[in-house]
């Protein structure tokens, strides 16, 4: 076996290190310098517009918010409802879905996956218009609805749960339950359901961010400004009304982060294992 | 026997009947308003609040003015300029970093941390980044403008935000950030998953790390790459929260990208819906044609294993045949 000589070796891995570690502070540093300058007054960052410590204003910078449009707890709320909709929603009726792909021989089967297959890339773009168009005419913009319920139908997650669950069940499970006389709704819910509990945490963790992260549908109708959604109050900020007010736009920007800084330190390992799992497509 | 037949025709039915919500909400939320957008990009409807519309005398004028129309020609190359810019250093960045990190002879501790450190920023609100980005880069104060004093790279604050290409640039690093870490997974994931068995024999054989990378790992992974590829330039064409609120496609539409073309003419200005849903079916027949390339690509691999076994197993049998004989 060839070996490089070992000071070359040393080389090249203090080279790797170097790297990797700019490469983090490179993912880290805008959001440090936002949290830090979050907590900075006006006055202080004109002076000097990064700073690696906090300071006081972080009061100050809370009051320029009232009375203003932009409010970070409605926006908070009103993302959670409709990614939490949207991801119970999704995540069960994929579930089903996948499982009527897995468990039964029905003559579409084939079919209907290659169809799922094919509409996985549909993105809310090229509808947006009609989409629009239809909420309009049946009074549906302002509503959460048109944002929940079209979860129901995820291709990418029935794609995900389809292949979990060809791995993981089991026909002996489903038959014995039969033969106990259990509903075949019933099977699904107290019996399958708990198999795929690993691959539904998964999900639902990436359904919920990329619906709380969502701009472009709840842009188009959501004209209500009790109803806005945590992306478009961040839109906010680029206002007139902020443009001197420097400190309190890094906060207002680290208040939308924050909840998900939290989610994604708590669940970083399922979430990059997901990440790899979701890109074996096989 | 005939017991069991109907039995499985009784099962069959739930197939169908659980699959009825997908397919339900699939009609009313996705087929349905594509169907919608295609009729409205052939009709005159446009104006706030409207819905009435007739047909055009000429159908496709919507779809010949947005053709020649000088903006979405631009969107369409300012796509493709900030998808090449962002793809290809993301593409190269992955791959050194796949190979630094399951180089089995030089292992790096923290991996672990740095997986969790290159993906964060894809988690956050796109929309967030955005004018993060457009903060960092104020004019005449801000956060780069500083750090430009500071190593003395510049006397005089810079507007960075109204030079075309340093826009351009920066949309495309904020894609390349978001993204790296993503595609390195992705591709670690597929490194970890080629059969130990090439390795161990490359080792036996003495080839160096390099011969390694280029000869057993790289191949393996064509297909995740060309995965990728497709995944992101898809993905590139439905850029919209970055330029949408970064700079609104500004400076002079440098980073106007199709989709906020198409937001742009629908929800502002006249409120061009039937113009907007030309654009969005161009869009649309542009991403079918991506998607069909992915599509081909994924099965094809899977039609060309049952081949190749098939092969086999024909060779068998002629074999096993030719030993009786």
């Amino acid at each position: 076996m060839k070996h490089e000589p070992i000071a070359g070796r040393a080389i090249t891995r203090t080279i790797k290190y170097i790297v990797c570690i700019t490469l983090a502070i490179l993912s880290v540093i805008p959001f440090w310098i936002m949290i830090m300058n979050a907590t900075r007054g006006t006055y202080e960052i004109q002076q000097s517009a990064i700073s690696l410590l906090p300071s006081t204003f972080l009061k100050s910078n809370f009051q320029v918010f009232e009375g203003k449009a932009f409010n970070p707890l409605v926006g908070f709320m009103n993302s959670f409802i409709i990614a939490g909709g949207a991801t119970i929603l999704g995540v069960y009726f994929s579930s089903l879905t996948a499982y009527a792909l897995v468990a039964y021989q029905w003559r579409l089967r084939q079919p209907f996956f290659t169809f799922i297959m094919a509409v996985l890339m549909i993105p809310a773009q090229v509808s947006g218009i009609g989409f629009y168009q239809f909420m309009y005419r049946i009074g549906w913009t302002n509503s959460y609805f048109p944002l929940i319920l079209p979860a129901i139908a995820a291709p990418a997650v029935v794609f995900f749960m389809r292949q979990y669950l060809a791995g993981a069940l089991s026909v002996d499970i489903v038959n014995s339950a039969r033969i106990d006389g259990a509903g075949e709704f019933y099977t699904f819910n107290r019996i399958v359901l708990p198999i795929m509990k690993p691959a539904m945490a998964t999900q639902a963790i990436f359904s919920f961010v990329g619906s709380w992260n969502n701009l472009f549908m709840p842009l188009i109708l959501l004209t209500d400004k009790s109803k806005y959604t945590m992306p478009i109050m961040v839109s906010l900020l680029r206002g007139d009304i902020y443009r001197t007010e420097y400190g309190a736009v890094y906060l207002g920007l680290t208040l939308t982060v924050l909840p998900l800084f939290i989610v994604y330190f708590a669940l970083s390992k399922y979430i990059i294992a997901g990440v790899a799992l979701g890109s074996m497509k096989e | 026997m005939k017991g069991k037949r109907l039995k499985s025709v009784s099962y069959a039915k739930y197939g169908y009947i659980f699959s009825i919500p997908f397919v339900l909400a699939f009609l009313i939320f996705t087929a349905y308003p594509i169907f919608y957008t295609a009729i409205i990009g052939f009709t005159d409807l446009k104006g706030l609040g409207k819905t009435d519309f007739t047909i055009l005398e000429n159908p496709f004028h919507n779809f010949q003015l947005i053709l020649k129309n000088p903006s979405f020609q631009r969107s369409l190359q300012n796509t493709a300029i900030m998808w090449t810019i962002n793809f290809i250093p993301q593409i190269l960045l992955a791959l050194l970093l796949t190979a630094w990190f399951t180089n089995q002879r030089q292992k790096l501790r923290g991996q672990g941390a740095f997986k969790v450190l290159f993906y964060m920023p894809n988690i956050i609100t796109a929309a967030t980044i955005a004018i993060l980005f457009s903060t960092l880069f104020g004019y005449p104060m801000g956060p780069v403008n500083d750090l430009f004093k500071m190593l003395g790279l510049a006397n005089e604050p810079i507007n960075f935000l109204l030079d075309k290409w340093t826009a351009r640039g920066i949309i495309a690093f904020i894609q390349f950030w978001m993204w790296y870490g993503q595609t390195m997974i992705v591709l670690i994931a597929g490194v970890l998953g080629i059969n130990p068995a090439l390795f161990e024999a490359a080792e036996i054989d003495g080839a160096t790390s390099r011969q390694v990378f280029f000869y057993i790992t790289l191949p393996s992974l064509r297909t995740i790459m060309l995965f990728t590829l497709v995944t992101s330039l898809i993905g590139g064409m439905q850029m919209f929260d970055i330029p949408k609120l970064f700079l609104n496609g500004g400076p002079d539409n440098a980073t106007l990208t199709v989709s906020v073309f198409i937001y742009n003419q629908a929800f502002s200005g006249s409120y061009l819906y039937n113009r907007a849903a030309a654009a969005s079916m161009l869009l649309f027949i542009i991403i079918a044609i991506l998607s069909g390339i992915l599509f081909y690509l994924l099965r094809d691999k899977d039609a060309i294993k049952a081949k190749k076994e098939m092969k086999k197993l024909r060779k068998a049998q002629a074999a096993a045949r030719r030993a009786e004989a």
